[in-house]
């Protein structure tokens, strides 16, 4: 069968398992709620700027994300799920990537509940440049989530995984989350992505990639040792 | 050619030689019953030979290549401590799924096929986070055995199991020995493997400390190999 | 042998490091700054050491994944250490200055915010190692990680570069000032002594990650008996 067609049995498979109970993803949808709303009473909606607002918004991405990804590799660990995967005539990096976008799915999923609300709350027209932003927000959810994918694969054995796995994956992402952040709070204000931004659109897309290549070499000695 | 040949491995926990120089060979049409005390390294052999993990020093062929390669895994069936099928998921979505990851012409017929056989099929859209336990046994056998493995590998198969799943399972692995398979099982229920068993091998601290065929009177008593070879 | 060579390495590293002291001490003051200007003397060698300490770490993390020879891990483990306590050297050295200077401790400068990233990132490699219980896969995890880590830190310092750029940070001091070629010497000797330094810590640690690797497979054949 071909590498494609794996991929996306994974991915299926995954959103199956999430959607049937969806237990990560209303955990990460109720997170996001909830920091948005306690972010109301650091901010004062008048006196500071739309386009932080546009930052802080990642912020609330990258937590609630994490609720997410602490479950993709973790989803395998009852009835050591993950011994019949390496079992399978499936290659490391076909099941990396089935399963990162599966996350990553969910990920944006959430984020577009996220979004409006966040325009409700805030007073925010966040959809004036909306495909930019789409574009950005595609980007920016797939650094955080082939990070997240790669740590949870790393972390699936520790006692205390939930806790390890953003400390080990914030820093790391720092420079995609800052790319999307000024991108983001650019977007959200109605500026469009102009020539002294898209530095940060090319930092993106080479995170992105950067990072997806290093994680499909390196995933074998994960699996395998 | 041997169905499965470990020739001279060593598997390493840290400095710790879980595993010391082990050789061992089980013809196609054999079934090998790996016994020893719990820690003698039974897992990590079986592991080692379904490629999960690497090995120190050695070599590990599954008819003739290397465990890792994706054309040898479409010949290996493993049974591990676990049941390996996802609880949120229903019997026949689990089939099916295994089935597409083993490339099979028709996963949904064959995960129907083996739902009968394995008498799930009238529950076979139940989660199985609400089978019972011999359930979900059951289809952990038939999670193993849907693609045909002509090499399968069994970690205490017959631990935990109720007695339909061993009724189930027994007469698989007759089926398969039968059809050629070749069978690789570790185990402390003696008795129930030495009955299948055509070679034994027992493990002592890592190393093989007995290899050779199973006769009549290791079945009549199963302790035998225990009081020849092991530590007593 | 090896503890003689330990021993002299030791020994050359006090007798550079002191006589160093000595002529920075009789060194003239910086015109603008004053004394406390001296301490680039080691601010900026411990970010040098603590560079080659993170390259040495990814040569020997690439080095056990090819070989699984257990040497390597020891070596990376204790490299790593070694190189977060000087880049937590430059970060205090840095944060000092900054006090006397601009009069606080901290300022979110490149340069600064860079390493404090970077340090966080090495620390989840050790966070990382310190939960995983088992040998082979505590090294391989910890491999891939460091592998990851040492791809992200260029991508962080660049991001924060242009970051800065865009919202320039206070800058107090624009002038680079010449840096006088008896004072390039004694700052080249100066990391030398730091280097020599770093590398007996690494060598100590390294037998100490021996001994523990051999206490452990005693302890786990005591408990196979």
């Amino acid at each position: 069968m071909s590498f494609a067609r794996l991929v996306l049995v994974v991915m299926a498979k995954d959103l199956r398992a999430e959607l049937r109970t969806k237990e990560a993803l209303n955990a990460s949808l109720a997170f996001a709620v909830v920091i948005l709303v306690l972010l109301s009473f650091v901010i004062e909606s008048d006196d500071v700027p739309q386009k932080a607002l546009g930052n802080l918004l990642w912020l609330v991405f990258a937590f609630a994300g994490t609720l997410v990804l602490n479950r993709s590799f973790a989803r395998e660990v009852p009835n050591d799920c993950l011994d019949a995967l390496v079992a399978a005539p499936i290659s490391g990096a076909a099941l990396f990537l089935g399963k990162a976008l599966a996350s990553f799915l969910l990920v944006l999923a959430m984020e577009l509940v996220a979004l409006p609300v966040f325009g409700i709350f805030y007073n925010v027209r966040w959809a004036q440049q909306f495909w930019p932003l789409m574009l950005v927000t595609v980007l920016g959810t797939w650094g955080v989530t082939v990070i997240g994918t790669v740590f949870s694969a790393l972390t699936v054995n520790i006692r205390l995984r939930e806790v390890m796995l953003p400390m080990l994956t914030y820093p790391m992402l720092l420079p995609a989350l800052l790319g999307a952040m000024e991108l983001t709070g650019d977007l959200v204000t109605g500026t469009p992505i102009g020539p002294d931004t898209v530095t940060w659109l090319k930092l993106l897309v080479g995170f992105d990639v950067l990072f997806t290549a290093a994680s499909v070499t390196l995933i074998e000695f994960i699996l395998v040792g | 050619m041997n169905a499965v040949a470990v020739e001279g491995v060593w598997k390493f926990y840290g400095d710790f030689p879980a595993l010391r120089d082990v050789n061992l060979e089980a013809a196609s049409g054999a079934c090998l019953a790996l016994i020893g005390r719990n820690g003698a390294g039974k897992t990590t052999l079986l592991r080692a030979i379904a490629g999960f993990s690497k090995t120190g020093k050695g070599v590990i062929k599954i008819l003739g290549t290397s465990p890792r390669e994706p054309a040898t895994r479409r010949n290996i069936g493993f049974i591990g401590h676990g049941i390996a099928v996802y609880d949120e998921l229903s019997a026949r979505e689990n089939l099916t799924l295994y089935a597409r990851l083993y490339g099979l012409p028709d996963p949904r017929q064959t995960a129907i096929e083996w739902l009968e056989r394995t008498g799930l099929e009238r529950v076979r859209d139940g989660l199985v986070r609400e089978f019972s336990r011999g359930m979900r046994q059951r289809l952990a056998v038939a999670r193993a055995f849907l693609h045909k493995p002509s090499v399968l590998l069994l970690d205490e198969p017959f631990t935990a199991l109720d007695d339909r799943a061993i009724a189930v399972l027994q007469s698989l692995l007759r089926d398969s020995l039968a059809e050629g398979r070749t069978i690789v099982l570790s185990t402390h229920q003696l008795r129930e493997a030495l009955e299948l068993a055509s070679d034994v091998a027992l493990l002592v601290r890592g190393q093989v400390a007995f290899h050779g065929p199973c006769t009549p009177e290791m079945v009549a008593d199963p302790g035998l190999v225990y009081r020849r070879h092991g530590e007593g | 042998m090896r503890d003689k060579i330990l021993y002299v390495l030791g020994a050359l590293a006090i007798l550079i490091l002191a006589r160093d002291l000595y002529v920075i001490a009789g060194l003239p003051q910086e015109a603008a700054q004053g004394a406390i200007f001296k301490i680039i003397f080691f601010h900026v060698p411990a970010a040098w050491t603590a560079i080659v300490a993170a390259i040495t770490a990814l040569t020997m993390s690439v080095q056990f994944l090819r070989t699984k020879d257990f040497k390597y891990d020891a070596a990376a483990v204790a490299v790593t250490e070694v190189g977060l306590a000087f880049l937590a050297a430059n970060l205090v050295t840095g944060s000092i200055w900054a006090r006397v200077i601009w009069g606080i401790w901290w300022t979110w400068d490149v340069r600064l915010t860079s390493a404090l990233v970077c340090w966080l990132l090495y620390a989840g490699y050790l966070m990382l190692r310190h939960a995983i219980e088992e040998p082979t896969q505590r090294a391989t995890f910890a491999a891939v990680f460091s592998i990851l880590a040492f791809l992200d830190v260029p991508i962080v310092y660049f991001s924060i570069r242009w970051f800065r750029t865009q919202h320039p940070a206070p800058v107090f001091l624009s002038s680079n000032g010449s840096f006088p070629a008896d004072w390039t010497r004694v700052l080249l000797s100066n990391w030398l002594g730091l280097l020599l330094l770093a590398i007996v810590m690494t060598a100590i640690r390294l037998r100490q990650e021996e001994s523990q690797r051999e206490i452990d497979s005693l302890r786990r054949a005591a408990h196979a008996m």
